[in-house]
């Protein structure tokens, strides 16, 4: 049995101690806000929070999140929506939607470390995660919002 | 005419539900009954379907007949309810239809999403029902007043008499579903729009920022199994032999079953159905097409380019015209074959039962899916009940008109008799086929004395992505699958010898529509040679399309604005050049100018994008302008990245890794600019996509004096200028 700490539950769970994360959180945790795009780490669908740090669950094995702190999308915000998810919603980022709790999780990760990113420290951080709807430009603009909200 | 009837009336009278105005149309009215012959598709509806449901707690139920898989209809559709429907847009619910012949679009006969036609097909019917059901409640008010209906109105989902009293829609329902439907009611003029043509939040943005949207891939039933399928390494492969002991011996593996297509591993969960896959034994008999790859397709595409395909567009004499031509210019272009790589694999999950089947699927055509899984099941097609989910990316390929990753999984369900989830992984996904072809096309263009453009001659040479579909019957006409000549056929300009003809080999890779169908491979490939004509003749590309379009008011003014807001002509730093282009698809027009440096070691950077789009009369604005963006995007990653190429057989790419596509630290400023028009919807979906590729190849020869004649761009090689 491998002890979990996902949005601040304990969960004890039986698995290959090589399984990802990912499936973890959502096949045996029912969450299903995190999302596989690719397996390899290089889509960022799958990006979760653990200690803090935007991590690729799906290239974490089980075994080396055991006693971590980790979030995913459903447990990014308790009361209401975030900062970051409040100003894709202003910005009217989403398009299909699928890949925005990859880069919302990677925003937020951003942003914590970096209250005011420019555009440069945005390609770093969001780069690794791809929207074939091509939201970009709107992530882009969200994540300035998302600064110019948590500071004012 | 619509007919609309009131279903509550009939039906739903003495059910239990919840009280409440529910409309439907009657089935008589959905466009053509059988556009493509007699149809096994159809199955037969004994229950008419409904468009909208107002609860007594005045929430507007709308129930839409299109996927949602980015392009916004889950909010731009019910814009067209609520315009007639006057009712409180907070109150608006979105539910997605059931299959219906009702649902079905009108041109197609079938219920499905795609050739951005979902505004144009509802843009009459919707607004429709929303001024049938306002008709009704308007009329229940003067009824419960006793007054004339002519001295009340509505208002954002409350009825006013003159007098001042009123009555909430959630307090009229009860009485508005005794009122008979109205035969004909009045849609309001255009000036009149109070949210058609305004931007509007897309209704769906909460559900998709907090992870509670549910794509075909989050689907749980109660005691669902996980199902991986290892198919053949090459098209057309199948099973020789099968040892599935080791994959049995991996806990949580319940069964492996062999399918037409592969073999599939079902298990608990996903991970342990891949561990299972990763040690199945399988020996392949490889099929008639181990021997493909992308070389061999490209010299049998080019020898065939040389003699006459079948014609496609013949107008004027092109023979005769190029033989007295002053000037004769000639060029060959290729583009490859594209995955469409949705962020969502590929997935759908089914509990089948003895008399009943279920299905979750994100889907672009749900009468042809659930016709194919009736039919590898056993059942009718109103025995089968698919639930449309949110679409993770559609782009084409989750309207697969082969049913194939609904078929796979219907024959998993079939052998397992338990729920089941089929996965595909990404590799998959991108090795699983279906890809936008392969196309070749060989220009030969003619010029005068003058420098006009008097002949031009496009051979093309791909696959046909109709044949052996349902679509053949209306869209090959003559041997030409006329989707392989959109774009091309029906260039608007002015042109007076024109010839299109067209090569639609066999070859054995699964191809499909992707993303603006022929027009992605048309729109790079005639804007390309166009702008090497305005080259050849030392004229401006942008003034040389302006010649050639005196008679296109509309043509001209996308092709204005765009140079006008990109500022054409007007000085840039010295690296950069700016590139134009023009394509009209699915009733609208777009021009794209680009600004493109490339530097010393080949790299592109494209940093900034002026689009200007036509697409008629506007829904919503806000809706337009992302599916441009989109556009733009997904157009130029694949112009600049994507490939899939195959070589013995194999393809070659399987992930992200091997098929890279466009990311953030690549993408351009993007500035949008919708024309004003009052001429009917056109799509929005698609047509941004088609101009991007030729507006950045323009933009490297005018920086390089590099023509790019293939695709994808990949890195310029300058030594070649």
């Amino acid at each position: 049995m491998i002890s979990l700490k996902v949005n601040g539950k304990m969960y004890e769970v039986d698995a290959f101690p090589d399984t990802p994360l990912l499936w973890i959180i959502r096949d045996e945790l029912g969450l299903m806000g995190t999302k596989y795009g690719c397996g390899i780490g290089r889509c960022g669908a799958c990006t979760v929070h653990i200690d803090g740090q935007a991590v690729r669950s799906c290239t974490t094995v089980v075994a080396s999140a055991a006693g971590k702190d980790i979030v995913t999308i459903e447990g990014l915000s308790a009361g209401g929506l975030h900062p970051v998810q409040k100003a894709w919603v202003e910005e009217d980022v989403p398009q299909c939607g699928y890949c925005q709790s990859g880069q919302i999780m990677a925003a937020a990760a951003l942003l914590a470390a970096n209250p005011k990113p420019d555009d440069a420290d945005i390609d770093r951080a969001m780069s690794g995660i791809i929207c074939r709807c091509g939201t970009y430009q709107r992530i882009r603009r969200a994540i300035h919002r998302a600064a110019a909200m948590r500071q004012g | 005419m619509t007919n609309i009837i009131n279903v509550r009336r009939n039906r739903f009278l003495d059910t239990p539900l919840a009280g409440g105005l529910i409309l439907a149309f009657s089935l008589s009215q959905t466009g053509p009954s059988q556009p493509f012959g007699s149809s096994p598709l159809a199955g037969s509806e004994s229950s008419p379907a409904d468009f909208l449901r107002i609860g007594p707690d005045g929430t507007v139920t709308m129930i839409i007949n299109k996927s949602e898989m980015g392009q916004g209809v889950y909010t731009s559709l019910p814009m067209l309810i609520a315009e007639e429907l006057e009712c409180d847009w907070k109150q608006v619910k979105v539910e997605p239809a059931p299959v219906a012949s009702v649902y079905n679009n009108p041109i197609t006969g079938m219920q499905m999403t795609g050739g951005s036609m979902s505004v144009r097909t509802e843009w009459e019917r919707l607004r429709t029902v929303g001024a049938a059901a306002r008709e009704m409640l308007l009329a229940a008010a003067a009824e419960i007043w006793g007054v004339p209906k002519a001295h009340c109105h509505a208002d954002n989902g409350v009825v006013f008499h003159d007098s001042g009293r009123k009555l909430s829609y959630g307090e009229l329902v009860e009485k508005a579903a005794e009122i008979p439907v109205p035969a004909k009611v009045p849609l309001k003029d255009p000036s009149a729009f109070t949210i058609i043509g305004k931007p509007v939040a897309r209704l769906d943005a909460k559900t998709k920022v907090d992870g509670t949207a549910i794509f075909g891939l989050d689907v749980k039933t109660p005691g669902m199994l996980t199902a991986v399928i290892e198919r053949p390494p090459f098209f057309g492969g199948i099973v020789k032999s099968l040892d599935a002991a080791k994959a049995l011996a991996v806990p949580g593996v319940a069964e492996v079953v062999k399918i037409n297509s592969g073999v599939a591993v079902i298990a608990e969960g996903f991970w342990a159905a891949r561990k299972g896959r990763d040690v199945l034994d399988i020996v392949w008999d490889e099929g008639p097409h181990a021997g493909i790859s992308t070389d061999t397709i490209r010299q049998h595409y080019a020898a065939l380019a040389q003699n006459a395909g079948k014609v496609a567009c013949d107008k004027g004499n092109f023979g005769a015209a190029l033989v007295s031509a002053a000037h004769r210019l000639t060029a060959s272009y290729e583009v490859p074959y594209l995955a469409h790589a949705n962020m969502e694999p590929l997935n759908c999950t089914i509990d089948l039962k003895d008399d009943r089947c279920d299905i979750w699927v994100g889907t672009q055509a749900q009468t042809l899916h659930r016709a194919a899984a009736a039919s590898v099941v056993g059942l009718k097609p109103e025995q089968v009940f698919l639930h449309t989910t949110y679409l993770g990316g559609g782009f084409g390929r989750r309207g697969n008109p082969h049913s194939d990753f609904v078929v796979m999984a219907a024959e998993v369900a079939r052998a397992v008799k338990k729920p089941v989830k089929v996965v595909w992984t990404r590799e998959d996904d991108m090795r699983g086929g279906y890809y936008r072809p392969f196309w070749y096309s060989r220009f030969s263009a003619g010029i005068d004395k003058s420098g006009n453009l008097t002949a031009w001659h496009q051979r093309l040479v791909g696959q046909s992505i109709m044949s052996g579909t349902v679509y053949a019957r209306r869209l090959i006409k003559d041997g030409v699958d006329t989707t392989s000549v959109d774009g091309a056929a029906d260039i608007p300009y002015d042109i007076p010898n024109l010839l299109v003809d067209v090569h639609s080999p066999m070859v054995g890779v699964p191809v499909q529509w992707w993303r603006s169908v022929g027009h992605s491979q048309n729109g790079f490939m005639v804007e390309s040679f166009m702008d090497e004509i305005a080259h050849a003749t030392r004229r401006d590309p942008y003034q040389f399309r302006r010649a050639l379009l005196k008679d296109h008011p509309r043509h001209l003014g996308v092709l204005d604005l765009a140079a006008q807001k990109a500022g054409w002509g007007s000085p840039l730093p010295s690296d950069r050049a700016r590139g134009i282009a023009m394509c009209e698809s699915y009733g609208s027009i777009v021009s794209e100018v680009a600004e493109v440096s490339v530097s010393p070691d080949g790299k592109v950077m494209v940093h900034r994008v002026v689009c200007a789009v036509d697409c008629g009369r506007t829904v919503n604005p806000s809706t337009i302008e992302t599916q441009m963006e989109g556009s733009i995007i997904f157009g130029l990653s694949a112009a600049l990245h994507e490939a899939i190429t195959l070589e013995d057989g194999r393809v070659r790419q399987s992930n992200f890794d091997t098929y890279p596509v466009l990311r953030m630290d690549e993408m351009p400023l993007i500035e949008v600019h919708i024309v004003h028009s009052g001429e009917p919807p056109g799509g929005v979906g698609e047509p941004g996509v088609p101009p991007i590729a030729p507006a950045v190849a323009n933009a490297i020869f005018r920086a390089t004096g590099r023509r790019i004649r293939r695709l994808p761009i990949g890195t310029v090689d300058r030594e070649k200028a």
